[in-house]
């Protein structure tokens, strides 16, 4: 993120902890947008919606106790007013704003806080999100189906929440600024059982007033929203149903305000070279990392010399000009924009002729056959190429195995099919700000099962062990000891090159010339792609 | 007749059942996992093994799609494992936009392709009918994207008579039904001139003439209905071939029918809304068959239902 959003983003934060909007204050609210996506709007359930489309629509109507301050990764009381926590960090008491109100009218309560959660868990609800939620006392047999909610969450009084962890959480205010954690009120999804996606009721910024299959979904202002002067805009259309490349074509004609699905990349360099619409592209990080795993349990790359020679043999700047510069280089698992980066870690430099010496020092001074599996949408089999051709720069035959995303989501899940996988279309983008996040599932032992993300299959007991000890770190005071264990944790893995990190991708927002906000919003690492809250038009 | 209906109609039952089969096994065998796909990537393996269990998943094949096939009776699709929503309802809210893109489009083939093709037929072998069947082969030849896509600059960008895509005027209906009118009437232009030209080589019309009949009398009153019996056929494929989505085109004008509800399911394995629409376009494809041949005999009585 650039300089002047940062500051922004430190005054923001600012005002929102100060419990006033005042930063926002002076702007003035009203207007209708509208948004563009190609696809259909999958559901609106907060413990079901689990896509990039759905998960900032489902932040506006819904709200957690816990949220991040526009624009950055701070985390910041939403629902609640405060939170403490016991001194050994296994109990955390959420104390709630008074009288927020659902869109239906009905105050929101410690009850209905209890009543989210344990529906979250609830193995009928399907929530791809219960997982998240495996720390809070009673988790195993709620999510097994065999109590009938969450024993460690209490509803104390009507406005405070008592939630018992059976191990300290450093995350666990992370995750309980998840949508899967947002508020739901009972009354509202018992009547609509499984269509309650459809007929979203929270206590949101906005609240859905029309959804026609197909065509448009409408969010209009929520008058009684807890936080003053907040939304900015009356109503929100999404158009779905249009290609990114019309989408762009209408936003020049100012028929639509945000471009949704961003920019297509048949048209990035033109558009970006258009001096007409350098104002109205923000350009931010995200919390994204693209890898070629390593399988380490497949000969040859259960050889150290081997996956550190793979590692120094990809030209990521040639990568990153096959998609037009969307990217910066990367050299270790996590992104800059996490807690946790490196930045003083110099990696595996781009070196050839190291390579092909570590290849020999492995005895494989000739090379070897292996195989590269890549979903085949682009630009990810032209990325594949130019492995390909790196790696046979240094003796390494890799034959290209082009196949549908899910296919080589399977293929990854299996311990000995894929020993090599360009993670293009599939890289993690992590679900909260927190460097734990892109551990466990994908670096450690427990996503090295089948059918797991880990596709290097790389497990590391030590390495394990330390990943727990820096999470059980739950005291606010050991925060910047944690952050510097996990720091540590992903150098150490790095230096087992068990991936190569290719590039970290930056996201770019087109929007019309009408609106306005803090640059951040627009490119917020949380509310993906755009904090619709804060959006306001400048007329 | 009612014999023949009732064949006709067990003969449908028939082939859905068939491809109702065919698609559940095809997609039985993705190698995609369902329930790992709902479950996301997040998902404990228990989380994955009880979606599993609560979809059937678990079950052998044949299970799984005697389920379906019961259900499918009772009018239910199933729900959507990424959208959440009926199956069936997602699918009734796209079908208003697919009848109207259809019946426009086939009624734009029809005023271009029986007009050229008449023209062509009379005005046969001049260089008029030469042009004109260069313009049908261009038509027949021409991939819907280019049309539309080239429609669409021209007309809505550059031009900005219609709106850029879209659904909901009589403006946004106008450039898709073109774009597939234009390119339809090229086969019903090729066919309407054979067929015409068939008809007027024969001896009634050479009768007709003989009589004195003005020519253009000889040709719409005599000519004419007989000319028109492939059309129908044709007709009845076509309303079967434009249910089963116009993917390009809806695509291309962001029309929001049974196409683009189909493409967006294949794209991301959204197994139940595949099956559904599926079989909704064999429905069509085979009560669009049908009708055509119930009409035939009225246009022509020499045809008998047998």
């Amino acid at each position: 993120m650039k300089l002047k959003n940062s500051l922004f983003a430190g005054v923001a934060a600012c005002a929102l902890l100060l419990g006033g909007t005042t930063a926002f204050a002076d702007n003035h609210t009203g207007g209708s947008i509208t948004v563009s996506y190609k696809d259909d709007v999958s559901t609106l359930d907060p413990a079901i919606g689990y896509d990039w489309q759905n998960w900032s629509m489902i932040k506006s109507l819904f709200d957690g106790l816990m949220d991040y301050a526009p624009g950055t990764t701070d985390l910041v009381p939403d629902l609640a007013t405060s939170y403490s926590i016991s001194d050994d960090g296994m109990t955390y008491t959420f104390k709630l704003k008074p009288g927020v109100k659902f869109h239906n009218g009905r105050e929101m309560t410690a009850a209905d806080v209890k009543y989210t959660l344990d529906r979250v868990v609830n193995p009928t609800t399907q929530s791809p999100g219960a997982g998240f939620f495996a720390a809070i006392v009673g988790f195993d047999a709620a999510s097994a189906g065999e109590a009938d909610g969450l024993s460690g969450v209490e509803a104390v009084d009507d406005l405070t929440v008592k939630i018992s962890l059976s191990r300290p959480d450093a995350t666990f205010l992370h995750v309980m600024a998840l949508n899967f954690a947002h508020v739901v009120p009972k009354e509202v999804v018992e009547e609509h059982g499984a269509d309650f996606g459809k007929h979203p009721v929270g206590t949101g910024a906005y609240k859905m007033t029309d959804w026609t299959l197909g065509q448009h979904v409408v969010f209009e202002r929520n008058p009684d929203y807890h936080i003053q002067g907040l939304p900015k805009l009356d109503q929100i259309t999404f158009e779905v149903g249009q290609e990114p490349i019309v989408a762009l074509l209408r936003l020049e004609r100012g028929e639509i305000d945000i471009a949704g699905d961003g920019i297509p990349p048949a048209k990035f360099l033109e558009v970006m070279g258009n001096p007409d619409l350098e104002s109205n592209i923000v350009e931010g990080s995200q919390l994204h990392t693209g890898y070629i795993t390593l399988n380490t349990q497949m000969a040859p790359f259960d050889n150290l010399k081997v996956r550190q020679a793979v590692n120094m043999a990809v030209n990521k700047d040639r990568i990153i000009r096959i998609i037009n510069g969307r990217a910066v280089p990367a050299n270790q698992p996590l992104p800059p924009l996490m807690p946790g980066y490196d930045k003083d870690y110099e990696g595996f430099k781009f070196d050839p002729d190291a390579a092909k010496a570590l290849l020999s020092e492995a005895g494989l001074a000739d090379g070897f056959t292996t195989e590269l599996y890549v979903a085949n949408t682009d630009p990810q089999p032209r990325i594949a190429q130019a492995i390909q051709q790196d790696l046979a720069n240094i003796g390494i035959k890799a034959e290209i195995k082009s196949l549908a995303q899910a296919n080589v989501i399977a293929a990854g899940g299996e311990k000995d099919q894929a020993p090599m996988i360009w993670s293009g279309g599939m890289a993690w983008i992590a679900d909260f700000p927190d460097p734990s996040n892109f551990y466990g599932p994908i670096l450690g032992c427990g996503g090295a099962v089948p059918g797991g993300w880990n596709w290097s299959w790389y497990c590391n007991a030590e390495i394990d062990k330390r990943a727990i000890a820096a999470d059980a770190m739950a005291d606010p005071s050991q925060a910047e000891a944690r952050i510097e264990a996990w720091k540590k944790i992903f150098t150490d893995i790095q230096d087992e090159a068990a991936w190569v990190p290719i590039f970290n991708e930056q996201r770019f927002t087109i929007r019309s010339s009408r609106l306005d906000g803090p640059e951040g919003i627009f490119v917020d690492p949380v509310h993906i792609p755009v904090h619709y809250d804060h959006v306001h038009i400048s007329e | 007749m009612y014999a023949y209906l009732f064949r006709r109609v067990l003969q449908a039952a028939l082939i859905l059942l068939g491809v109702s089969f065919i698609t559940f096994t095809l997609l039985y065998l993705v190698p995609a996992d369902p329930a790992r796909q709902i479950a996301g990537r997040s998902a404990t393996a228990q989380t994955v093994e009880n979606i599993r269990v609560q979809l059937g998943l678990n079950l052998p094949f044949y299970e799984q799609y005697w389920r379906y096939l019961t259900s499918l009776l009772q009018g239910d699709f199933g729900r959507s494992y990424l959208q959440k929503s009926e199956v069936g309802e997602l699918i009734a809210a796209r079908l208003p936009a697919s009848l109207l893109l259809m019946v426009s489009a086939i009624f734009t083939e029809l005023v271009f392709g029986v007009l050229i093709g008449v023209v062509a037929a009379i005005k046969r072998d001049s260089w008029l009918d030469k042009v004109l069947m260069v313009l049908s082969f261009i038509g027949v030849s021409a991939p819907q994207f280019v049309v539309g896509i080239l429609l669409l600059y021209v007309f809505a960008v550059q031009l900005q008579w219609f709106p850029i895509g879209g659904y909901g005027t009589f403006a946004h209906l106008v450039l898709p039904s073109l774009t597939l009118g234009v390119l339809g009437a090229g086969w019903y232009s090729r066919m309407m001139r054979s067929s015409l030209i068939d008809v007027l080589t024969q001896d009634y019309i050479r009768t007709a003439k003989a009589k004195g009949m003005p020519s253009v009398r000889v040709i719409f009153r005599h000519a004419l209905p007989n000319a028109l019996l492939p059309i129908i056929a044709m007709i009845g494929i076509d309303i079967g071939f434009f249910m089963s989505g116009i993917v390009v085109v809806e695509s291309v004008f962001g029309w929001p029918g049974i196409g683009q509800l189909a493409w967006q399911a294949i794209q991301r394995i959204d197994i139940p809304i595949i099956m559904g629409v599926t079989l909704v376009s064999a429905c069509a494809i085979v009560l669009g068959n049908l009708v055509a041949d119930l009409v035939a005999p009225f246009v022509d009585p020499r045809i008998k239902l047998k």
